[in-house]
């Protein structure tokens, strides 16, 4: 009891300390502050035996260590003092910061389109802190046209903002509540929806959403931003207003991802749902068409479609909306000298599905026959995918991969990996039986297999050699 | 108040700049000497630069809400400009990181200790923890839109005259891009420099004439060099030059290359303000301030459709647009003086071309000076459309319709601005010594934390390392060469030389010659270089070990020249082979071969003969024996022979 006592007493103090006036400060840093009476936001003289620095008192990263100050000087760089060094502090006044996006009203034209926004927690449009470096999010109409005006050149916007989470910790209550929304906006008749995305698993919601929302009648556009809106380089404001045209004025009934087209600002790609990957870990122009084509550019003035075989815009409302989800589904990404355990674990957590990239045209190794086999008898679900992305699986070629099929392994075509988990994941969350199952995975739905991959559906350029350098040099891509 | 006039520039006195305020600072820009770049690990190119480049890339700028949810000043207009980026790009030189493509990598610690190096030279406090910022550029000088930049250094001196200049602050940042043109809407840059460490120092503003700031300029210049760890050559160093006057606004003029341009420019600068205040006080006695200022602006395509003049005629024949904006009781004000032969019309000229991107001039004309371009009778019309009286001015501009509206807007604008004092932006460096407007002073919001890297500690420990390494600062050096006795034109080269602290090594520890010393140090290697050898393959090994033959008597001073000569040639130094110190028989022997050669010539001036029989026995042991030595032997022979 007396321990008790003393726990939520410390947790009070602590939880007084972490508050607004000392953000961040611990132990030595926090000790000097209170000792000075100096808060978060003070204007402060600190005397250190090392001379004396004026400033404003910023708040401290919380990850950072507990002895340094951080100080905004007048010139509007930040320094860290160290705190054992200071000797005396002068508090002067303090001015808190108050965040606030300067709203504009959105303005109606009743001409123009009816736009949707979804939020799912990704930053698209937003505003900066310029003292600690915080985005604050733009969000709501007006906020939106306070920072991207020329949205308005293209639609009525109305926002909704769904999820907060950031793109990694999206998951099924995620995709089930978007396909969903997507249902009721277009009951309602929106012309175009635009879903905020962060870029990690764009593409995996992407897939999802291209086999929950089926024959949608308009565009459903995904879209983010490699570069935050802080930058005056960023990608955030054109890929939005690329995203909103498409959505607005766009003949392409799809799920589409719109992201930055090549390395220079000329224009956007739209990307089928279910063909889309993102393929560098910090480019802009990061999200690539696998194994096809994109199906259009997009730039301020105009769609550009690069193929026909796109669903076009109807006027009706039609749409099926589909949300089943077994979520007991797992991708082995399979490595030599992988151990059968592997394989063995999912079988005995009750995983329903397995999609495994494997090797090549669609391999893993012996030793994990007997656990594939194992975990066929116990009715799991099992597809193959390449991790090369590009290409199709074929696994006649080898008699290894005869072999696996005679297993229970399924060849998936040219799925993608990711693409292949969210039809599995749906297909299951439909039904038990295998061969519905696998009839459902085989048949295309959006895009997901191709009949044929075409001559330039695999364009991945060398550099350094002579004729890759010498387009480098006369296209500025 | 403002009742002085400027001077020609070499008639100005120290007492005229100070009854008009003239206050002056400097922000230089020491480039570091490092391998590689600040923030990634490209390698830092060579000097001098090559504007060689292997691909190219476009991207926009585009300004961000700052603090308030207002677009900052510059912001605002570089937007308004629309101007396409091109970046040249040099596969050597640049990678991802540059291009804004890849995250930072962790700051260069070697760039660190260098900065940290020139911070303690110039008596500054090292803080304690490094926090990296984002300073916004929209003029795409940086793909990022910022530069990544961090103050190491505070409160800091260096001696001048009698007095003690501030050092405010010192930041470690990256360098920027080369500008290559910017013509219309369209700016192209070189990113080879892109990323490379430099060291910005920034003075308190103690200057009080121009001379004071070039003369302080080349202190700083000089500490930075005296540590060895920074790059030279075109480009290497720059400075920002900041001047203000009583009543002005303290305006900046970037990148001056060259320290002897200061003067002339910050004169000029420093006219510019006064002249600017002097305009204020005549628009005020006009009667025109902030409040009742009013222009108009007007359509006359259609009134000039027939000029003879060519470049109005060619842009209606681009089917461009000429607009007049009209300034009552103006009359004459166009052609205020403000800086030597440039007069008030030119700081309009040059906002229509930087902001409404109208880049090729003339792309003004105006009433005050209007003989040689539209015809009188041209003229005639205009006024009579527009309703000008001869108390009026009026300014013509032309371009197409989307730059036409910026381009009135901002002469408006800047009309008007005239009636409140100087505005605040950054001027260019114009080779004529006059300053150019180059852009709006950006707001103080454009800084900003750098989310992308932590703060890095800067631990006691790094500081006194490279306190116990560091040399002394020149000033002192300078001194110590003055009681040695060299030569007045080696002090400066010696006191930056990469070889200053080895000449205090041998010159001390073991008892070489200093002047002799300073000669080998400084002044051959600046002759091989004239011989077009490649003297960066000398090093201070190199050195130390011919220092070290000599003081043991293996070689003699003649043999340092042989020695390095043949490892600039062959790049290895083979000491065997050089030939050994003589002892007297053969200098004896030496002398008598040249005594029979001599005596086998004619000699016309039989006076010379002493001085042929020198050079000959030095020639015939080349480097194995010194010079004073033949000279004091052939003397001695020569006076008891004859």
């Amino acid at each position: 009891m007396f321990v008790n006592l003393s726990k939520i007493i410390g947790g009070m103090v602590t939880k007084m300390d972490s508050n607004e006036n000392y953000k961040g400060y611990r132990g030595e840093a926090l000790s000097v502050l209170k000792n000075f009476g100096a808060l978060v936001w003070s204007d402060v003289t600190l005397v250190t035996n090392a001379g004396e620095f004026t400033g404003i008192i910023l708040p401290r990263n919380e990850t950072a260590d507990e002895h340094h100050i951080v100080l905004k000087l007048r010139s509007g760089y930040n320094i860290g003092i160290a705190a054992k060094k200071v000797v005396d502090v002068k508090v002067g006044g303090r001015k808190i910061a108050q965040y606030k996006i300067p709203e504009k009203e959105f303005p109606i034209d009743p001409k123009k389109p009816r736009v949707k926004l979804f939020g799912t927690g990704g930053t698209i449009a937003s505003r900066l802190d310029y003292r600690t470096g915080a985005v604050i999010p733009a969000f709501s109409p007006g906020e939106l046209y306070g920072s991207v005006p020329e949205l308005a050149n293209y639609c009525n916007l109305e926002t909704e903002k769904l999820y907060g989470v950031f793109s990694e910790n999206m998951g099924p209550e995620q995709w089930i509540g978007t396909a969903t929304a997507i249902g009721r906006e277009i009951e309602k008749g929106v012309q175009g929806i635009v879903i905020g995305h962060g870029t990690d698993t764009m593409h995996h919601t992407a897939a999802i959403l291209s086999f929950m929302v089926q024959n949608p009648p308009i565009p459903i556009v995904m879209v983010g931003s490699q570069r935050s809106s802080d930058r005056p380089s960023s990608d955030a404001a054109s890929n939005l207003i690329h995203s909103v045209k498409t959505a607005a004025e766009g003949d392409i009934a799809e799920v589409m991802v719109c992201m930055f087209g090549p390395t220079s600002d000329v224009y956007g790609l739209l990307h089928r749902g279910t063909r889309v990957r993102k393929m560098h870990s910090s480019y802009r122009s990061t999200f690539r068409t696998i194994g096809d084509i994109p199906l259009a550019t997009v730039d301020k003035e105009k769609i550009v479609p690069l193929r026909q075989d796109y669903k076009r815009r109807r006027p009706d409302k039609n749409v099926i909306i589909n949300t089943a989800f077994e979520e007991k589904v797992a991708i082995v990404y399979y490595y030599p000298n992988m151990k059968p355990d592997i394989i063995d674990s999912l079988v005995d957590n009750g995983y329903k599905g397995i999609v495994i990239a494997g090797t090549g045209l669609g391999h893993v190794n012996k030793p994990l026959y007997p656990s594939l086999k194992r975990a066929y008898e116990k009715g799991i679900a099992i597809y193959m995918t390449v991790q090369t992305l590009w290409g199709y699986v074929q696994m006649y070629v080898y008699d290894t991969g005869r072999d696996m099929m005679a297993l229970g392994v399924v060849p998936a075509a040219n799925m993608l990996p990711e693409v292949a988990y969210m039809k599995l994941c749906w297909a299951l969350g439909q039904t038990k039986d295998l061969e519905k199952v696998k009839e459902i995975m085989l048949t295309p739905i959006a895009g997901e297999i191709t009949e044929r991959e075409p001559s330039n559906g695999y364009l991945v350029f060398q550099g350094g050699i002579p004729e890759v350098e010498e387009f480098l040099a006369q296209i500025k891509r | 108040m403002y009742d002085f006039v400027f001077k020609s520039f070499k008639d100005m006195t120290p007492a005229d700049y100070e009854r008009v305020g003239f206050k002056g600072g400097l922000e230089v820009h020491q480039q570091l000497d490092t391998k590689k770049k600040l923030f990634c690990h490209c390698p830092v190119p060579k000097m001098p630069y090559k504007d060689e480049y292997h691909s190219e890339i476009l991207r926009h700028m585009r300004p961000t809400l700052s603090e308030l949810g207002e677009y900052d000043g510059t912001a605002l207009m570089e937007f308004k400009t629309r101007k396409e980026i091109i970046y040249r790009i040099n596969r050597d030189n640049i990678c991802t990181y540059e291009m804004d493509d890849t995250p930072p990598f962790e700051i260069n610690e070697e760039a660190l200790d260098s900065a940290l190096e020139i911070g303690l030279a110039m008596n500054a406090k090292v803080v304690d923890e490094l926090h990296i910022a984002r300073k916004q550029y929209l003029d795409g000088s940086i793909p990022n839109g910022f530069q990544r930049t961090a103050i190491f250094c505070i409160n800091g001196w260096i001696p001048y005259k009698d007095r003690k200049i501030d050092i405010v602050q010192m930041s470690i940042e990256e360098d920027s891009c080369r500008e290559v043109s910017d013509i219309g809407h369209t700016r192209t840059y070189l990113a080879d420099r892109l990323g490379t460490p430099l060291v910005e120092t920034v003075t308190a503003p103690q200057m009080r004439t121009p001379f004071e700031i070039a003369e302080v300029n080349n202190i700083i210049r000089k500490v930075c060099r005296s540590t060895g760890k920074v790059r030279v050559g075109i480009g290497a160093a720059r400075q920002d030059v900041n001047v203000s006057v009583y009543g002005g606004t303290r305006i900046e003029i970037k990148g001056v290359h060259k320290i002897n341009n200061i003067p002339i420019l910050t004169y000029n600068e420093a006219m510019r303000q006064w002249n600017l205040l002097r305009l204020r006080e005549e628009l005020h006695r006009r009667g025109i301030t902030a409040e009742t200022f009013y222009a108009e602006h007007y359509n006359i395509t259609k009134i000039l459709k027939r000029t003879s003049f060519y470049p109005i005629s060619r842009a209606i024949q681009e089917g461009w647009e000429v607009r007049c904006v009209k300034l009552p009781h103006w009359k004459g004000l166009l052609e205020w003086k403000t800086q030597t032969y440039t007069i008030f019309a030119k700081e309009i000229s040059d906002r229509v071309r930087v902001i409404a991107c109208l880049t090729t001039l003339p792309n003004i004309i105006h009433s005050d000076s209007i003989y040689n371009t539209i015809s009188r009778e041209e003229i005639d019309k205009v006024k009579k459309h527009i309703g000008a009286t001869n108390d009026d001015s009026f300014i013509i501009v032309w371009g197409d319709r989307n730059d036409i509206d910026t381009a009135t807007n901002e002469i408006m604008i800047r009309a008007r601005e005239a009636t409140i004092g100087i505005p605040s932006e950054t001027r260019q460096a114009l080779r004529d010594g006059t300053t150019g407007f180059e852009r709006i002073l950006p707001g103080p919001d454009r800084m900003y934390p750098d989310t992308d890297l932590p703060p890095k500690k800067i631990t006691d420990e790094r500081i006194e390392r490279i306190r116990l390494n560091m040399s002394k600062v020149f000033w002192k050096n300078e001194e110590w060469y003055r009681q040695l006795g060299i030569p007045e034109d080696r002090i400066e080269p010696l006191a930056v030389s990469p070889y200053r602290q080895l000449f205090e090594f041998v010159v001390k520890e073991w008892a070489v010659d200093p002047i002799f010393a300073s000669e080998i140090l400084v002044n051959l290697p600046k002759k091989f270089k004239k011989q077009g050898f490649d003297t960066d393959k000398l090093n201070m090994g190199i050195f130390e070990q011919l220092f070290n033959e000599y003081r043991n008597g293996k070689i003699l001073r003649d043999g340092f020249k042989i020695a390095l000569q043949e490892y600039l040639k062959n790049g290895e130094l083979k000491l065997e082979r050089l030939p050994k110190p003589a002892d007297q028989d053969a200098v004896r022997e030496m002398f008598q071969k040249a005594t029979r050669k001599l005596e086998s010539i004619k000699l016309h001036n039989p006076e010379k003969g002493k001085e042929l029989l020198i050079a000959f026995v030095m020639y015939g042991l080349r480097g194995s024996v010194e010079g004073r030595f033949v000279r004091e032997f052939v003397q001695n022979y020569w006076g008891n022979g004859n």
